[in-house]
């Protein structure tokens, strides 16, 4: 029997539920306290494409370090569920905890005896008190959740003050949880007492973060940014995006004089709909966009490539799940990008940004429909299923008031009236961006035909091969514009001169923030480049031919990054060395560690030898 | 392809609108259909409409699909802002640019193949979805683009131009278009203007999804004996139970119908309409009556014409998603963005 871990702020406890059992919200609530004792966490859902009755389980990394990626391993197993049993118990760290239901009594075959075993029989607690079926599987979620707070000296204040303001709007709900929470907590504190050598204690690691999930952040995001047409069908892991967008929208957005809407969104009959919707609202002037994932995207081709080639602005948030194909719709990747950057036939290509978190996919989202207007053309925001549908400990989200909303080049009727000269995809600026108007304008000047077909600068048919080549050379110079207007790419100077550098992006970077420290504590030292949007710019490239080797940290299966970055940057394949991770879980500190200091010792042993 | 550039002459004896607009400034730029092309005489009743109507062009928005019908928006309006979409999908970029700005008037001419395959779903949820539009299939049977493949409204039996039979059930868009929900359904002719121009007028006052079904042979692939949407056979099996005028508010005219009982409706914006029932049970405010009367009419092989449905209380979309008086288009970051100060709430709320 190995000693028990023993470890204080830093440790992982996982939930194994049964989907639909009404855990989401009392596991939700315990990483929360977690928090309130100023205490780091890392929160994720691993759930299946089911409503009702599959597994479900729900990760708390607790890091008083405050490493906020998957660190992988358990050392406290909630086993809730019977059916995951087995796997459940395998999975825990040698040394580790197993807290279970013993009301029933379970072989002791089922058991490891390198892992410590704390009972509880919760349903015999639960049935002596409630009779009601619903009220005993709820209360049995709290009173295990008062319970663990016990054994993890979690401050029993902390939860009753949670518990408060999740019911406040149902106050009746109050006295019952909290007497819950007392049960599970006494009867620990009577029969548990030292069975547990996992402690939070109280820190001051949080400060003014905020809990968020990147799905809410994003809808937000697009309240911000101005969007008052959003068109989308449902699909995980996008659907709450577009439901967060109506929730804020109710909430900010009724005019309170007349309780009339200042947005309007419509669920589609399908994301050809949808996108088409997009479009049109974009072609017409408003602030559109709309969420969905991998199959969506792959739905929408068509119209993407006239969004394109006719220049309209609009904003497709893509939330990537595990592909191809149907693929792992409750698992995360970073699978899309060739998808997206390359969508539809024809020479297309099209901007892309990758926020890092909630915080990073509030902002992205807003500064879409700047650049979308900016640029008249789609912007994807790529962001994926660990960050839309986890709670992610974050900055506080900030704005400034005195932001103005980037329209872009429209020409108004005084413009006209004035003379000036309009041609719809004539560059008279130089940065490849033509003026464009929108329907209603003027009563003899401005109006113009946009069509999908082969047009001209003055956006008249053409099939002449210079007057379409023109058009395309044009959107090339565009793309090159967009360069300098999307987020740059974040860059760190490893403490130490090194020829190797790593490039990652999006939901990577927690965890290889965490890669970073340890490789560095083993004086493996590395610069860094944290991609933010495609296309590249020039300090991309720069970053990739500044050292001999980069790793290139990406979850999925084909190196999609690397894919783009050679082709655009032009840059020598044989510098790239890919770390993929596409099992569909969150790619962990451990799995970067492994990869890269495995690779960097090696190749100095060679060297060496 | 050549496009003429027509002069922008205008002869001083030319009649002019309330506007001061005269009929060439509701043109677009010269055809390039086939001549005699029903698409054409369907443009030109558009033109027509608008001009009765004394619209300011620039107010109409004008979208399309792909085919030959969904080009010829840029044969009328031409000060009007066009969208030529892709195959089937114009309802949905319909849908969006209404969504976005709810004062102009939306007009989307669509094709029976752009309208009945690709785009089934599109033109079936936009209607039921209430867009205040004026939504006008070209229906000649087949694609003419494509060159004379059946179409999904081909009737059963009718042949094709290379001697083929259509043997699968046809689709009639105007019964679907009642059953989904349109508030406004008429079906006509191209061949017959007099008929065309009216309904097209009342459509574009009537403030809801409206749906004008109007066969437009195709005089390429679909205009030969055998074919059920050619010019001869049209006019030998037309049953149209209506004619209507527009009867505006300072309009002191009275037009002569046929024989029959006639109806004034009111529109919306005071003007009426005139109802002549070429059959005089026939009422137009009966969804389901009129529903059965089309399909009773076309077992016997007759293509029911006229205003076939009406609802004098229709919404639209926009009453459906209660959004304010004015475009959204038009807000700015002051109505928009909720600022610092909420945001601050939220972040708190999240702690
Ligand atoms: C996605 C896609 N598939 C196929 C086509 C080819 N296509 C162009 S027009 C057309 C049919 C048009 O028929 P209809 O809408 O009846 O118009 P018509 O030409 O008869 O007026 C087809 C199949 C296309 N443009 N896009
Ligand atoms: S092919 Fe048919 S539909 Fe097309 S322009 Fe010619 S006549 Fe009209
Ligand atoms: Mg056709």
């Amino acid at each position: 029997m190995p000693t028990p871990v023993k470890s204080i702020n830093d440790f992982v406890v996982k939930f194994a539920n049964v989907n639909g059992s009404g855990s989401a919200s009392a596991n939700e609530m315990f990483a929360r306290s977690i928090l309130r004792m100023g205490v780091p966490v890392a929160s994720r859902n691993i759930f299946p494409s089911n409503i009702q009755g599959l597994p479900t389980w729900y990760e708390v990394r607790v890091s008083g370090h405050g490493w906020l990626g998957r660190r992988g391993g358990v050392d406290l197993m909630v086993a809730m569920n019977p059916q995951t049993w087995d796997k459940d118990v395998a999975s825990v760290d040698p040394g580790g905890y197993l807290f279970y239901d013993s009301s029933r009594p379970i072989p002791a075959s089922k058991f490891r005896d390198d892992i410590n075993v704390i009972r509880m029989p919760l349903t015999e607690i639960c049935n002596a008190v409630y009779s009601d079926p619903r009220q005993r599987q709820l209360f049995k979620n709290i009173i295990y959740i008062g319970a663990l707070a016990q054994l993890l000296g979690i401050e029993p204040d902390v939860l009753e003050n949670l518990i408060g303001e999740q019911y406040k709007s149902k106050p009746a709900l109050i006295a019952p949880n909290h007497q819950a929470l007392r049960m599970g907590h006494d009867y620990a504190r009577d029969n548990l007492a030292g069975a547990c050598g996992l402690k939070v204690t109280r820190a001051d690691g949080v400060k003014d973060r905020i809990f968020v999930n990147g799905n809410d952040a994003a809808g937000l995001g697009c309240v911000y940014g101005g969007a008052t047409v959003a068109a989308w069908y449902p699909i995980t892991p996008s659907t709450s995006v577009a439901e967060a967008f109506a929730k804020h929208c109710k909430k900010y957005r009724v005019d309170p004089a007349t309780g009339k809407n200042k947005f309007a969104i419509v669920q589609a009959e399908d994301e050809i709909s949808a996108i088409g919707a997009v479009i049109g609202a974009g072609w017409n002037g408003a602030r559109a966009f709309t969420a969905t994932s991998g199959p969506g995207v792959s739905l929408m081709q068509e119209f993407l490539g006239l969004a394109y080639f006719a220049e309209i602005p609009m904003v497709l948030i893509d939330v990537q799940r595990g592909g191809p194909s149907t693929g792992m719709p409750t698992r995360t990747q970073q699978a899309d990008l060739i998808l997206a950057a390359y969508a539809s036939h024809g020479d297309t290509k099209h901007v892309m940004l990758f926020p890092q978190d909630p915080r990073e996919l509030f902002e992205f989202a807003a500064q879409a429909f700047d650049l979308a207007e900016r640029l008249q053309t789609p912007i994807f925001v790529m962001e994926d299923l660990d960050i839309g549908m986890n709670e992610w400990l974050c900055e506080p989200f900030a704005w400034d008031d005195a932001r103005k909303y980037d329209r872009g080049k429209i020409m108004t009727a005084d413009d006209l009236d004035a003379g000036k000269l309009f041609g719809r995809y004539l560059d008279v600026d130089g940065d490849a961006i033509g003026y464009r108007t929108l329907p209603g304008t003027h009563p003899s000047k401005g109006a113009y035909f946009t069509r999908g077909s082969s047009h001209d600068k003055m956006a008249k048919y053409t099939e002449e091969g210079d007057a379409y080549q023109e058009v395309m050379q044009r959107l090339l110079r565009k793309f090159e514009t967009a360069k300098s207007l999307v987020p740059a790419p974040v860059i760190h100077q490893a403490a130490e001169k090194t020829g190797y550098g790593v490039i990652y992006f999006g939901s990577t970077a927690p965890a290889m923030d965490e890669a970073l420290a340890a490789l560095k504590e083993e004086g493996l030292h590395l610069n860094t480049l944290r991609l933010r949007a495609f296309p590249f710019s020039e300090a991309v490239s720069d970053f990739i031919n500044a050292h001999e080797q980069i790793f290139l940290v990406e979850q999925n299966r084909d190196a999609q990054m690397r894919m783009l970055l050679v082709n655009e940057c032009g840059v020598d394949p044989a510098r790239f060395i890919s770390i993929l991770n596409y099992d569909g879980t969150p790619i962990t500190a451990r799995f970067i560690i492994s990869q890269i200091a495995g690779r960097m010792t090696m190749t100095s042993r060679e060297a060496a030898e | 392809m050549t496009y003429i550039v027509k002069p922008k002459l205008r002869h001083p004896a030319l009649p002019v609108n309330k506007l001061g607009f005269t009929h060439r400034d509701y043109e677009g730029t010269v055809s390039t259909l086939c001549a005699g092309c029903g698409h054409d005489s369907i443009s030109a009743a558009i033109i027509q409409a608008c001009f009765e109507l004394a619209i300011e062009p620039h107010r109409v928005a004008k979208l399309s699909g792909i085919g030959c019908s969904s080009k010829t928006p840029t044969y009328f309006l031409g000060q009007s802002h066009g969208f030529n979409s892709v195959h089937g999908r114009m309802p949905s970029v319909l849908t969006g640019a209404n969504m976005a700005n709810k004062d102009l008037i939306y007009l989307g001419v669509s094709g029976d193949g752009d309208s009945a395959s690709i785009g089934l779903g599109q033109f079936v949820h936009c209607i039921r979805r209430g867009v205040n539009m004026v939504y006008i299939c070209e229906n000649n049977g087949v694609y003419g683009l494509t060159k004379g493949q059946f179409s999904a409204t081909a009737d059963k039996g009718s042949k094709s131009k290379g001697g083929a039979s259509n043997m699968d059930t046809p689709l009639d868009l105007a019964s679907m278009a009642m059953m989904v929900g349109a508030s406004f359904v008429g079906r006509s002719f191209s061949g017959d203007k007099e008929q065309m121009v009216p309904l097209i007028m009342a459509a574009m006052r009537h403030p809801g999804p409206c749906f004008i079904d109007i066969v437009s042979p195709c005089v390429a692939f679909n205009n030969h004996a055998g074919s059920t949407k050619a010019y001869d056979f049209v006019r030998a099996h037309n049953e149209a139970v209506n004619r209507l005028d527009i009867m505006e508010p300072r309009d002191p005219i009275t037009v002569e119908y046929a024989p029959g009982t006639t109806e004034e409706v009111a529109l919306h914006d005071g003007s009426s309409l005139r109802l002549a029932k070429l059959d005089a049970d026939y009422d137009p405010s009966d969804r389901i009556m009129a529903m059965a009367y089309l399909q009773a009419k076309a077992a016997r092989n007759e293509l029911v014409t006229g205003l076939i449905y009406m609802d004098r209380h229709a919404t639209d979309m926009h009453a459906n998603l209660n959004t304010v008086d004015v475009p959204l288009n038009g807000l700015s970051e002051k109505d928009l963005c909720p600022g610092t100060k909420a945001l601050d709430a939220f972040n708190a709320s999240h702690r």
